[in-house]
């Protein structure tokens, strides 16, 4: 007969192991990929397929061999930058009077800034492609940039109304009989309050932007055209080199990987429009 | 003026802008769509742009391409949908109880939603699904079964297989973060009232559950009726019709066959279903939302 | 010099009217308690002076200038919230600067107050912390310093001390009190708790439902509450209340009969007062004796005592099940079920009319002096 304690570390153990298990397949594609990018062209193709080979690094020294990566990554930055800086500087006000100046039409607005998320982006594809065209911005990181802050902006107006919520407003009354004007309330007790929420509102934003593949691949295609289209360019069959395309994959996803994991806890807010956190 | 009437005056001035691009977002292409889905407008045949009323949805529904792209996009959906809610259940009930390495397991699981579409798909075409030099191939070999041609036999599976896995971080990543909050003391209440594990999950941690789950449902249907760089990358919508959705048959006639009239005919089709969705669910949820 | 008048202020949220009508006079250096139960408009008439409230109606004039509409930081004046509302990401000398740098002061005289407001309050040693690693204790002191250095007409504070536990408050409240003498200030203090205000006002203003009940000294409103509302918020454990008829009217007071048939007479004035109608006699705890059970007509049974060390309350149940609380010393022996008479004095007495106002008391001169 097991006592209590006996029996729970037991259970714990078993349920540990399964988490484990569990949690080792799910990972286990970006583990194979991280691995083949390591591998030849033909360890790569081997079968069955090799745990076990001499490692290289050819695939990440000759990463622009194929196309200049480095021209894709660029755009990602400047383009999921870009977006970030613009939808912050109009998230954050929108966000800040919403959650400190409720006035009756306050929630409505934010229900109707949730509802312009379900506008499926193929409704609007071709306009926005005829647009793009007629005014020269198709293949451009302004065109990008412009449809990333549309379509993040409802998040991101989310995730700062949700931890603007949580500062008392006490304090902000307080800085306001302290004699603070507007603009140092907000910029001396406001934002050095929320920083934490707000970095992690940038980080969400540029998550989303640097992984966008719908506009992406239809607006964009040698000048602009970001990361997430470099790597679509490896479908067609001249492209088929698994251990060079796991190594382009590794570099575009491997920021984001280290983004996502520091801000797990806080990105839960935004993606979730607020309702769990 | 008075203090309110100020506040109410700034709080306008910083709003509008949000308010008014958004507007703008919404209000400017769709009337562009709806006006191109009643005229004749194909970019190949410039000048020719008459009105022809609802011809382009006639052709649109009665497109070969139109009952396949409706059906995989309501399959994709509910499948994608029921396989992250349930593993997504049971995977963070898993990782909610204190065990080693916890904060690994949780990290490892959520990896995939941060991983870029394009590189999902290719990844799991090529180094995972490959017929040949798959990773599946192997362990169906290993196991003395006759592997499987993923995207030849099974393709709209295929793909339900690799959104889901891109997917389930998400339920799992709100569901977890949500379970952190559930009342512990209401918990112990319930032992000791001689609630099992089992009698604990279904009444306590279920109901607790019901909003991130409408949340995660909510938010995943939003962002699955418009799958797109999955199929592009992989399949490109075939074989035949077998994995094109409603995005992905809208993208096909609008950017390959440049018809104009037709594809916005189809674009507002995927406005009225994702809105149909949307209503209720937002109904659903969106009270909670700011209810609080 | 910091005189408050208000005007006839009212304030309404939509339908709901919080404030109906407020008039009140507040002298330089006063120190005035506005009291009253949760939801009767204390903190809203507070935040209406600070500027963080607009008012629907009516002016507030601070030393003859109207401030209704002015912007907050313009108004001089300085607030302690409940909450303290410390800056989280500021050090405790910056908490206390923050009003000094907007103002735009230089350095030196900046440094000079911030370290004379830490002296008073004793604050020295914890200028470098952030406000989480202060106590309860030291945050509300921080809160208070950050409102001296600014040297304002009037401090306000609202329940400042309602977020510490009780030996705190009791030490706080003497220190607020020592504050008030030592800078000589005009204090406005908003709370619910009636020990407070009985210790520390000069003035307490008795609010309910948006409406000033009593303004007066807390001795004046203790002995001479001007109704049963303001007779029963003041004073622990509260008066007891007695239903009862007027039998006969004279000059020396009125002859009420309680509906356990006990008579009583009230020196009362008899101006306003008909033989025959209701009124209430209100009886504070301290002004009953136990007797025993047959020197009395007026009978109860002990229900229950709670004995405290100093004072023993006992809660009793006439024989027409009215309930009476009363404070006997410390050493009362009674038990639960036992049989008691009561000995209420009448000079102690309060009545109260059909609609709850006080009948005023002739001996009301006298008893003052």
């Amino acid at each position: 007969m097991l006592s209590l304690k006996q029996r729970r570390r037991a259970q714990t153990v078993v349920l540990g192991t399964i988490a484990w298990l569990v949690a080792l397949i799910i990972f286990f594609p970006i583990f194979w990929m991280i691995l083949t990018s390591f591998k030849t062209e033909i360890d790569a193709f081997a079968t069955p397929p090799q745990l076990f080979f001499t490692p290289t690094l050819e695939n990440y020294t000759s990463i622009n061999e194929r196309s200049d990566y480095f021209h894709f990554a660029w755009n990602s930055v400047v383009v999921s930058f870009g977006s970030t800086i613009i939808g912050m500087l109009i998230a954050v006000p929108a966000a800040y009077s919403m959650a400190f100046f409720e006035t009756k039409r306050t929630k409505s607005t934010l229900l109707w800034m949730l509802s312009t998320k379900m506008l499926p982006p193929v409704g609007v594809l071709v306009p926005i492609y005829l647009l793009f065209k007629d005014t020269g911005m198709l293949d451009t990181k302004l065109g990008l940039v412009i449809i990333y802050t549309l379509i993040n902006l409802p998040i991101m107006v989310w995730m700062a109304y949700t931890y603007f919520k949580e500062i008392p407003k006490d304090i902000l009354e307080a800085a306001r009989m302290d004699g603070a004007t507007l603009f140092q309330e907000i910029w001396k007790v406001l934002l050095p309050m929320s920083k934490g929420g707000l970095a992690s509102t940038v980080l969400l934003s540029l998550i989303l932007c640097w992984n966008e593949a719908f506009w992406s691949l239809n607006l964009t295609a040698s000048q602009a055209a970001p990361l997430t289209a470099l790597i679509a360019s490896y479908s067609s069959p001249e492209g088929l080199f698994w251990a060079k395309l796991s190594a382009v994959s590794t570099l575009a996803c491997a920021p984001i990987l280290v983004f996502g994991w520091i801000s797990q806890k806080q990105l839960v807010r935004g993606l979730s429009f607020g309702a769990v956190k | 003026m008075g203090i309110a009437k100020q506040n109410a005056r700034m709080s306008r001035y910083m709003v509008s802008p949000s308010v008014l691009l958004l507007l703008l977002w919404m209000i400017v292409p769709l009337s562009m769509t709806i006006y191109f889905s009643l005229i004749r407008y194909n970019l190949l045949y410039p000048g020719e742009n008459e009105f022809i009323g609802l011809e382009n949805f006639e052709y649109f529904l009665t497109d070969e391409g139109f009952g396949p792209g409706m059906s995989n996009t309501l399959l994709l959906v509910g499948s994608v949908l029921l396989i992250t809610v349930v593993l997504g259940v049971l995977i963070s009930v898993l990782v909610n109880q204190a065990f080693w390495g916890q904060g690994i397991v949780r990290v490892l699981l959520i990896s995939p939603f941060f991983i870029m579409p394009t590189v999902n798909a290719l990844v799991w075409k090529n180094l995972l699904l490959d017929p040949v030099a798959g990773v599946f191939t192997a362990v169906w070999t290993f196991f003395g079964a006759q592997p499987i041609d993923w995207f030849t036999d099974y393709p709209l599976f295929s793909i339900i297989m690799i959104v889901s896995w891109q997917w389930l971080p998400f339920a799992i990543l709100l569901l977890m973060t949500a379970l952190q909050s559930l009342d512990q003391e209401q918990q112990e209440a319930a032992r000791l009232d001689g609630a099992g594990p089992i009698a604990l999950f279904r009444y306590l941690t279920l109901p607790h559950l019901a909003r991130p789950i409408a949340v995660v449902v909510m938010i995943e249907t939003i962002f699955l009726l418009s799958i797109f760089a999955e199929i592009f990358t992989t399949t490109g919508g075939g074989p035949g019709y077998e994995t094109t959705n409603l995005a992905y048959l809208i993208y096909s006639q609008a950017l390959l066959q440049f018809d104009v009239g037709l594809a916005s005919a189809g674009g507002l089709i995927a406005v009225i279903l994702a809105n149909v969705a949307a209503f209720f669910l937002v109904r659903l949820v969106g009270k909670s939302l700011t209810d609080k | 010099m910091a005189d408050l008048t208000i005007k006839n202020l009212r304030k309404s949220y939509g339908e709901t009217e919080i404030l109906k009508g407020i008039n009140l006079d507040i002298k330089d250096h006063e120190f005035v308690v506005f009291v009253g139960p949760s939801g009767c408009g204390k903190s809203t008439l507070l935040r209406s002076i600070a500027g963080l409230e607009e008012v629907s109606s009516g002016e507030i004039f601070l030393n003859d200038k109207e401030i209704t509409e002015l912007a907050p930081a313009k108004r001089d004046l300085a607030m302690v919230f409940q909450s303290y509302a410390l800056y989280p990401h500021m050090s405790v000398r910056k908490n206390m600067s923050f009003a000094l740098e907007l103002a735009g002061q230089d350095k030196e005289t900046i440094n000079s107050k911030v370290d004379e407001a830490a002296r008073i309050l004793e604050l020295g040693p914890l200028l470098d912390r952030k406000p989480k690693d202060l106590s309860g204790g030291q945050r509300q002191r921080v809160a208070i310093g950050r409102s001296i250095v600014r040297h304002p007409e009037i401090f306000l504070f609202d329940e400042p001390l309602s977020n510490l536990d009780a030996a705190l408050r009791v030490q706080m409240r003497l220190e607020l009190a020592r504050l008030h003498q030592d800078l000589n200030a005009t204090m406005i203090y908003v709370t619910h708790d009636q020990v407070e205000a009985m210790t520390l006002a000069d003035k307490v203003v008795v609010l309910n439902q948006g409406r000033i009940e009593q303004v007066g000294s807390p001795m004046e409103l203790y002995h001479h509450p001007v109704n049963e509302f303001v007779a029963g918020f003041l004073g622990m454990p509260k008066m007891s209340f007695l239903p009862g008829k007027v039998k006969s009217v004279s000059a020396s007071g009125v002859t009420a009969e309680l509906t356990s048939g006990y008579e009583i007479e009230v020196p009362v004035s008899s101006d306003s007062i008909q033989p025959g109608s209701d009124v209430n006699i209100g009886v504070r705890p301290e002004h009953v004796i136990i007797t025993d059970k047959n020197s009395s007509k007026f009978q109860a049974i002990l229900d229950v005592a709670e004995h405290l060390g100093s004072d023993t309350y006992c809660y009793v149940k006439t024989l027409d099940k009215q309930m009476i609380t009363i404070r006997t010393p410390g050493d009362f022996l009674g038990t639960f079920g036992e049989t008691i008479g009561l000995n209420l004095d009448p000079l102690q007495c309060h009545l109260f009319d059909t609609n709850g106002k006080a009948v005023p008391r002739l001996s009301r001169a006298a008893e003052v002096a």
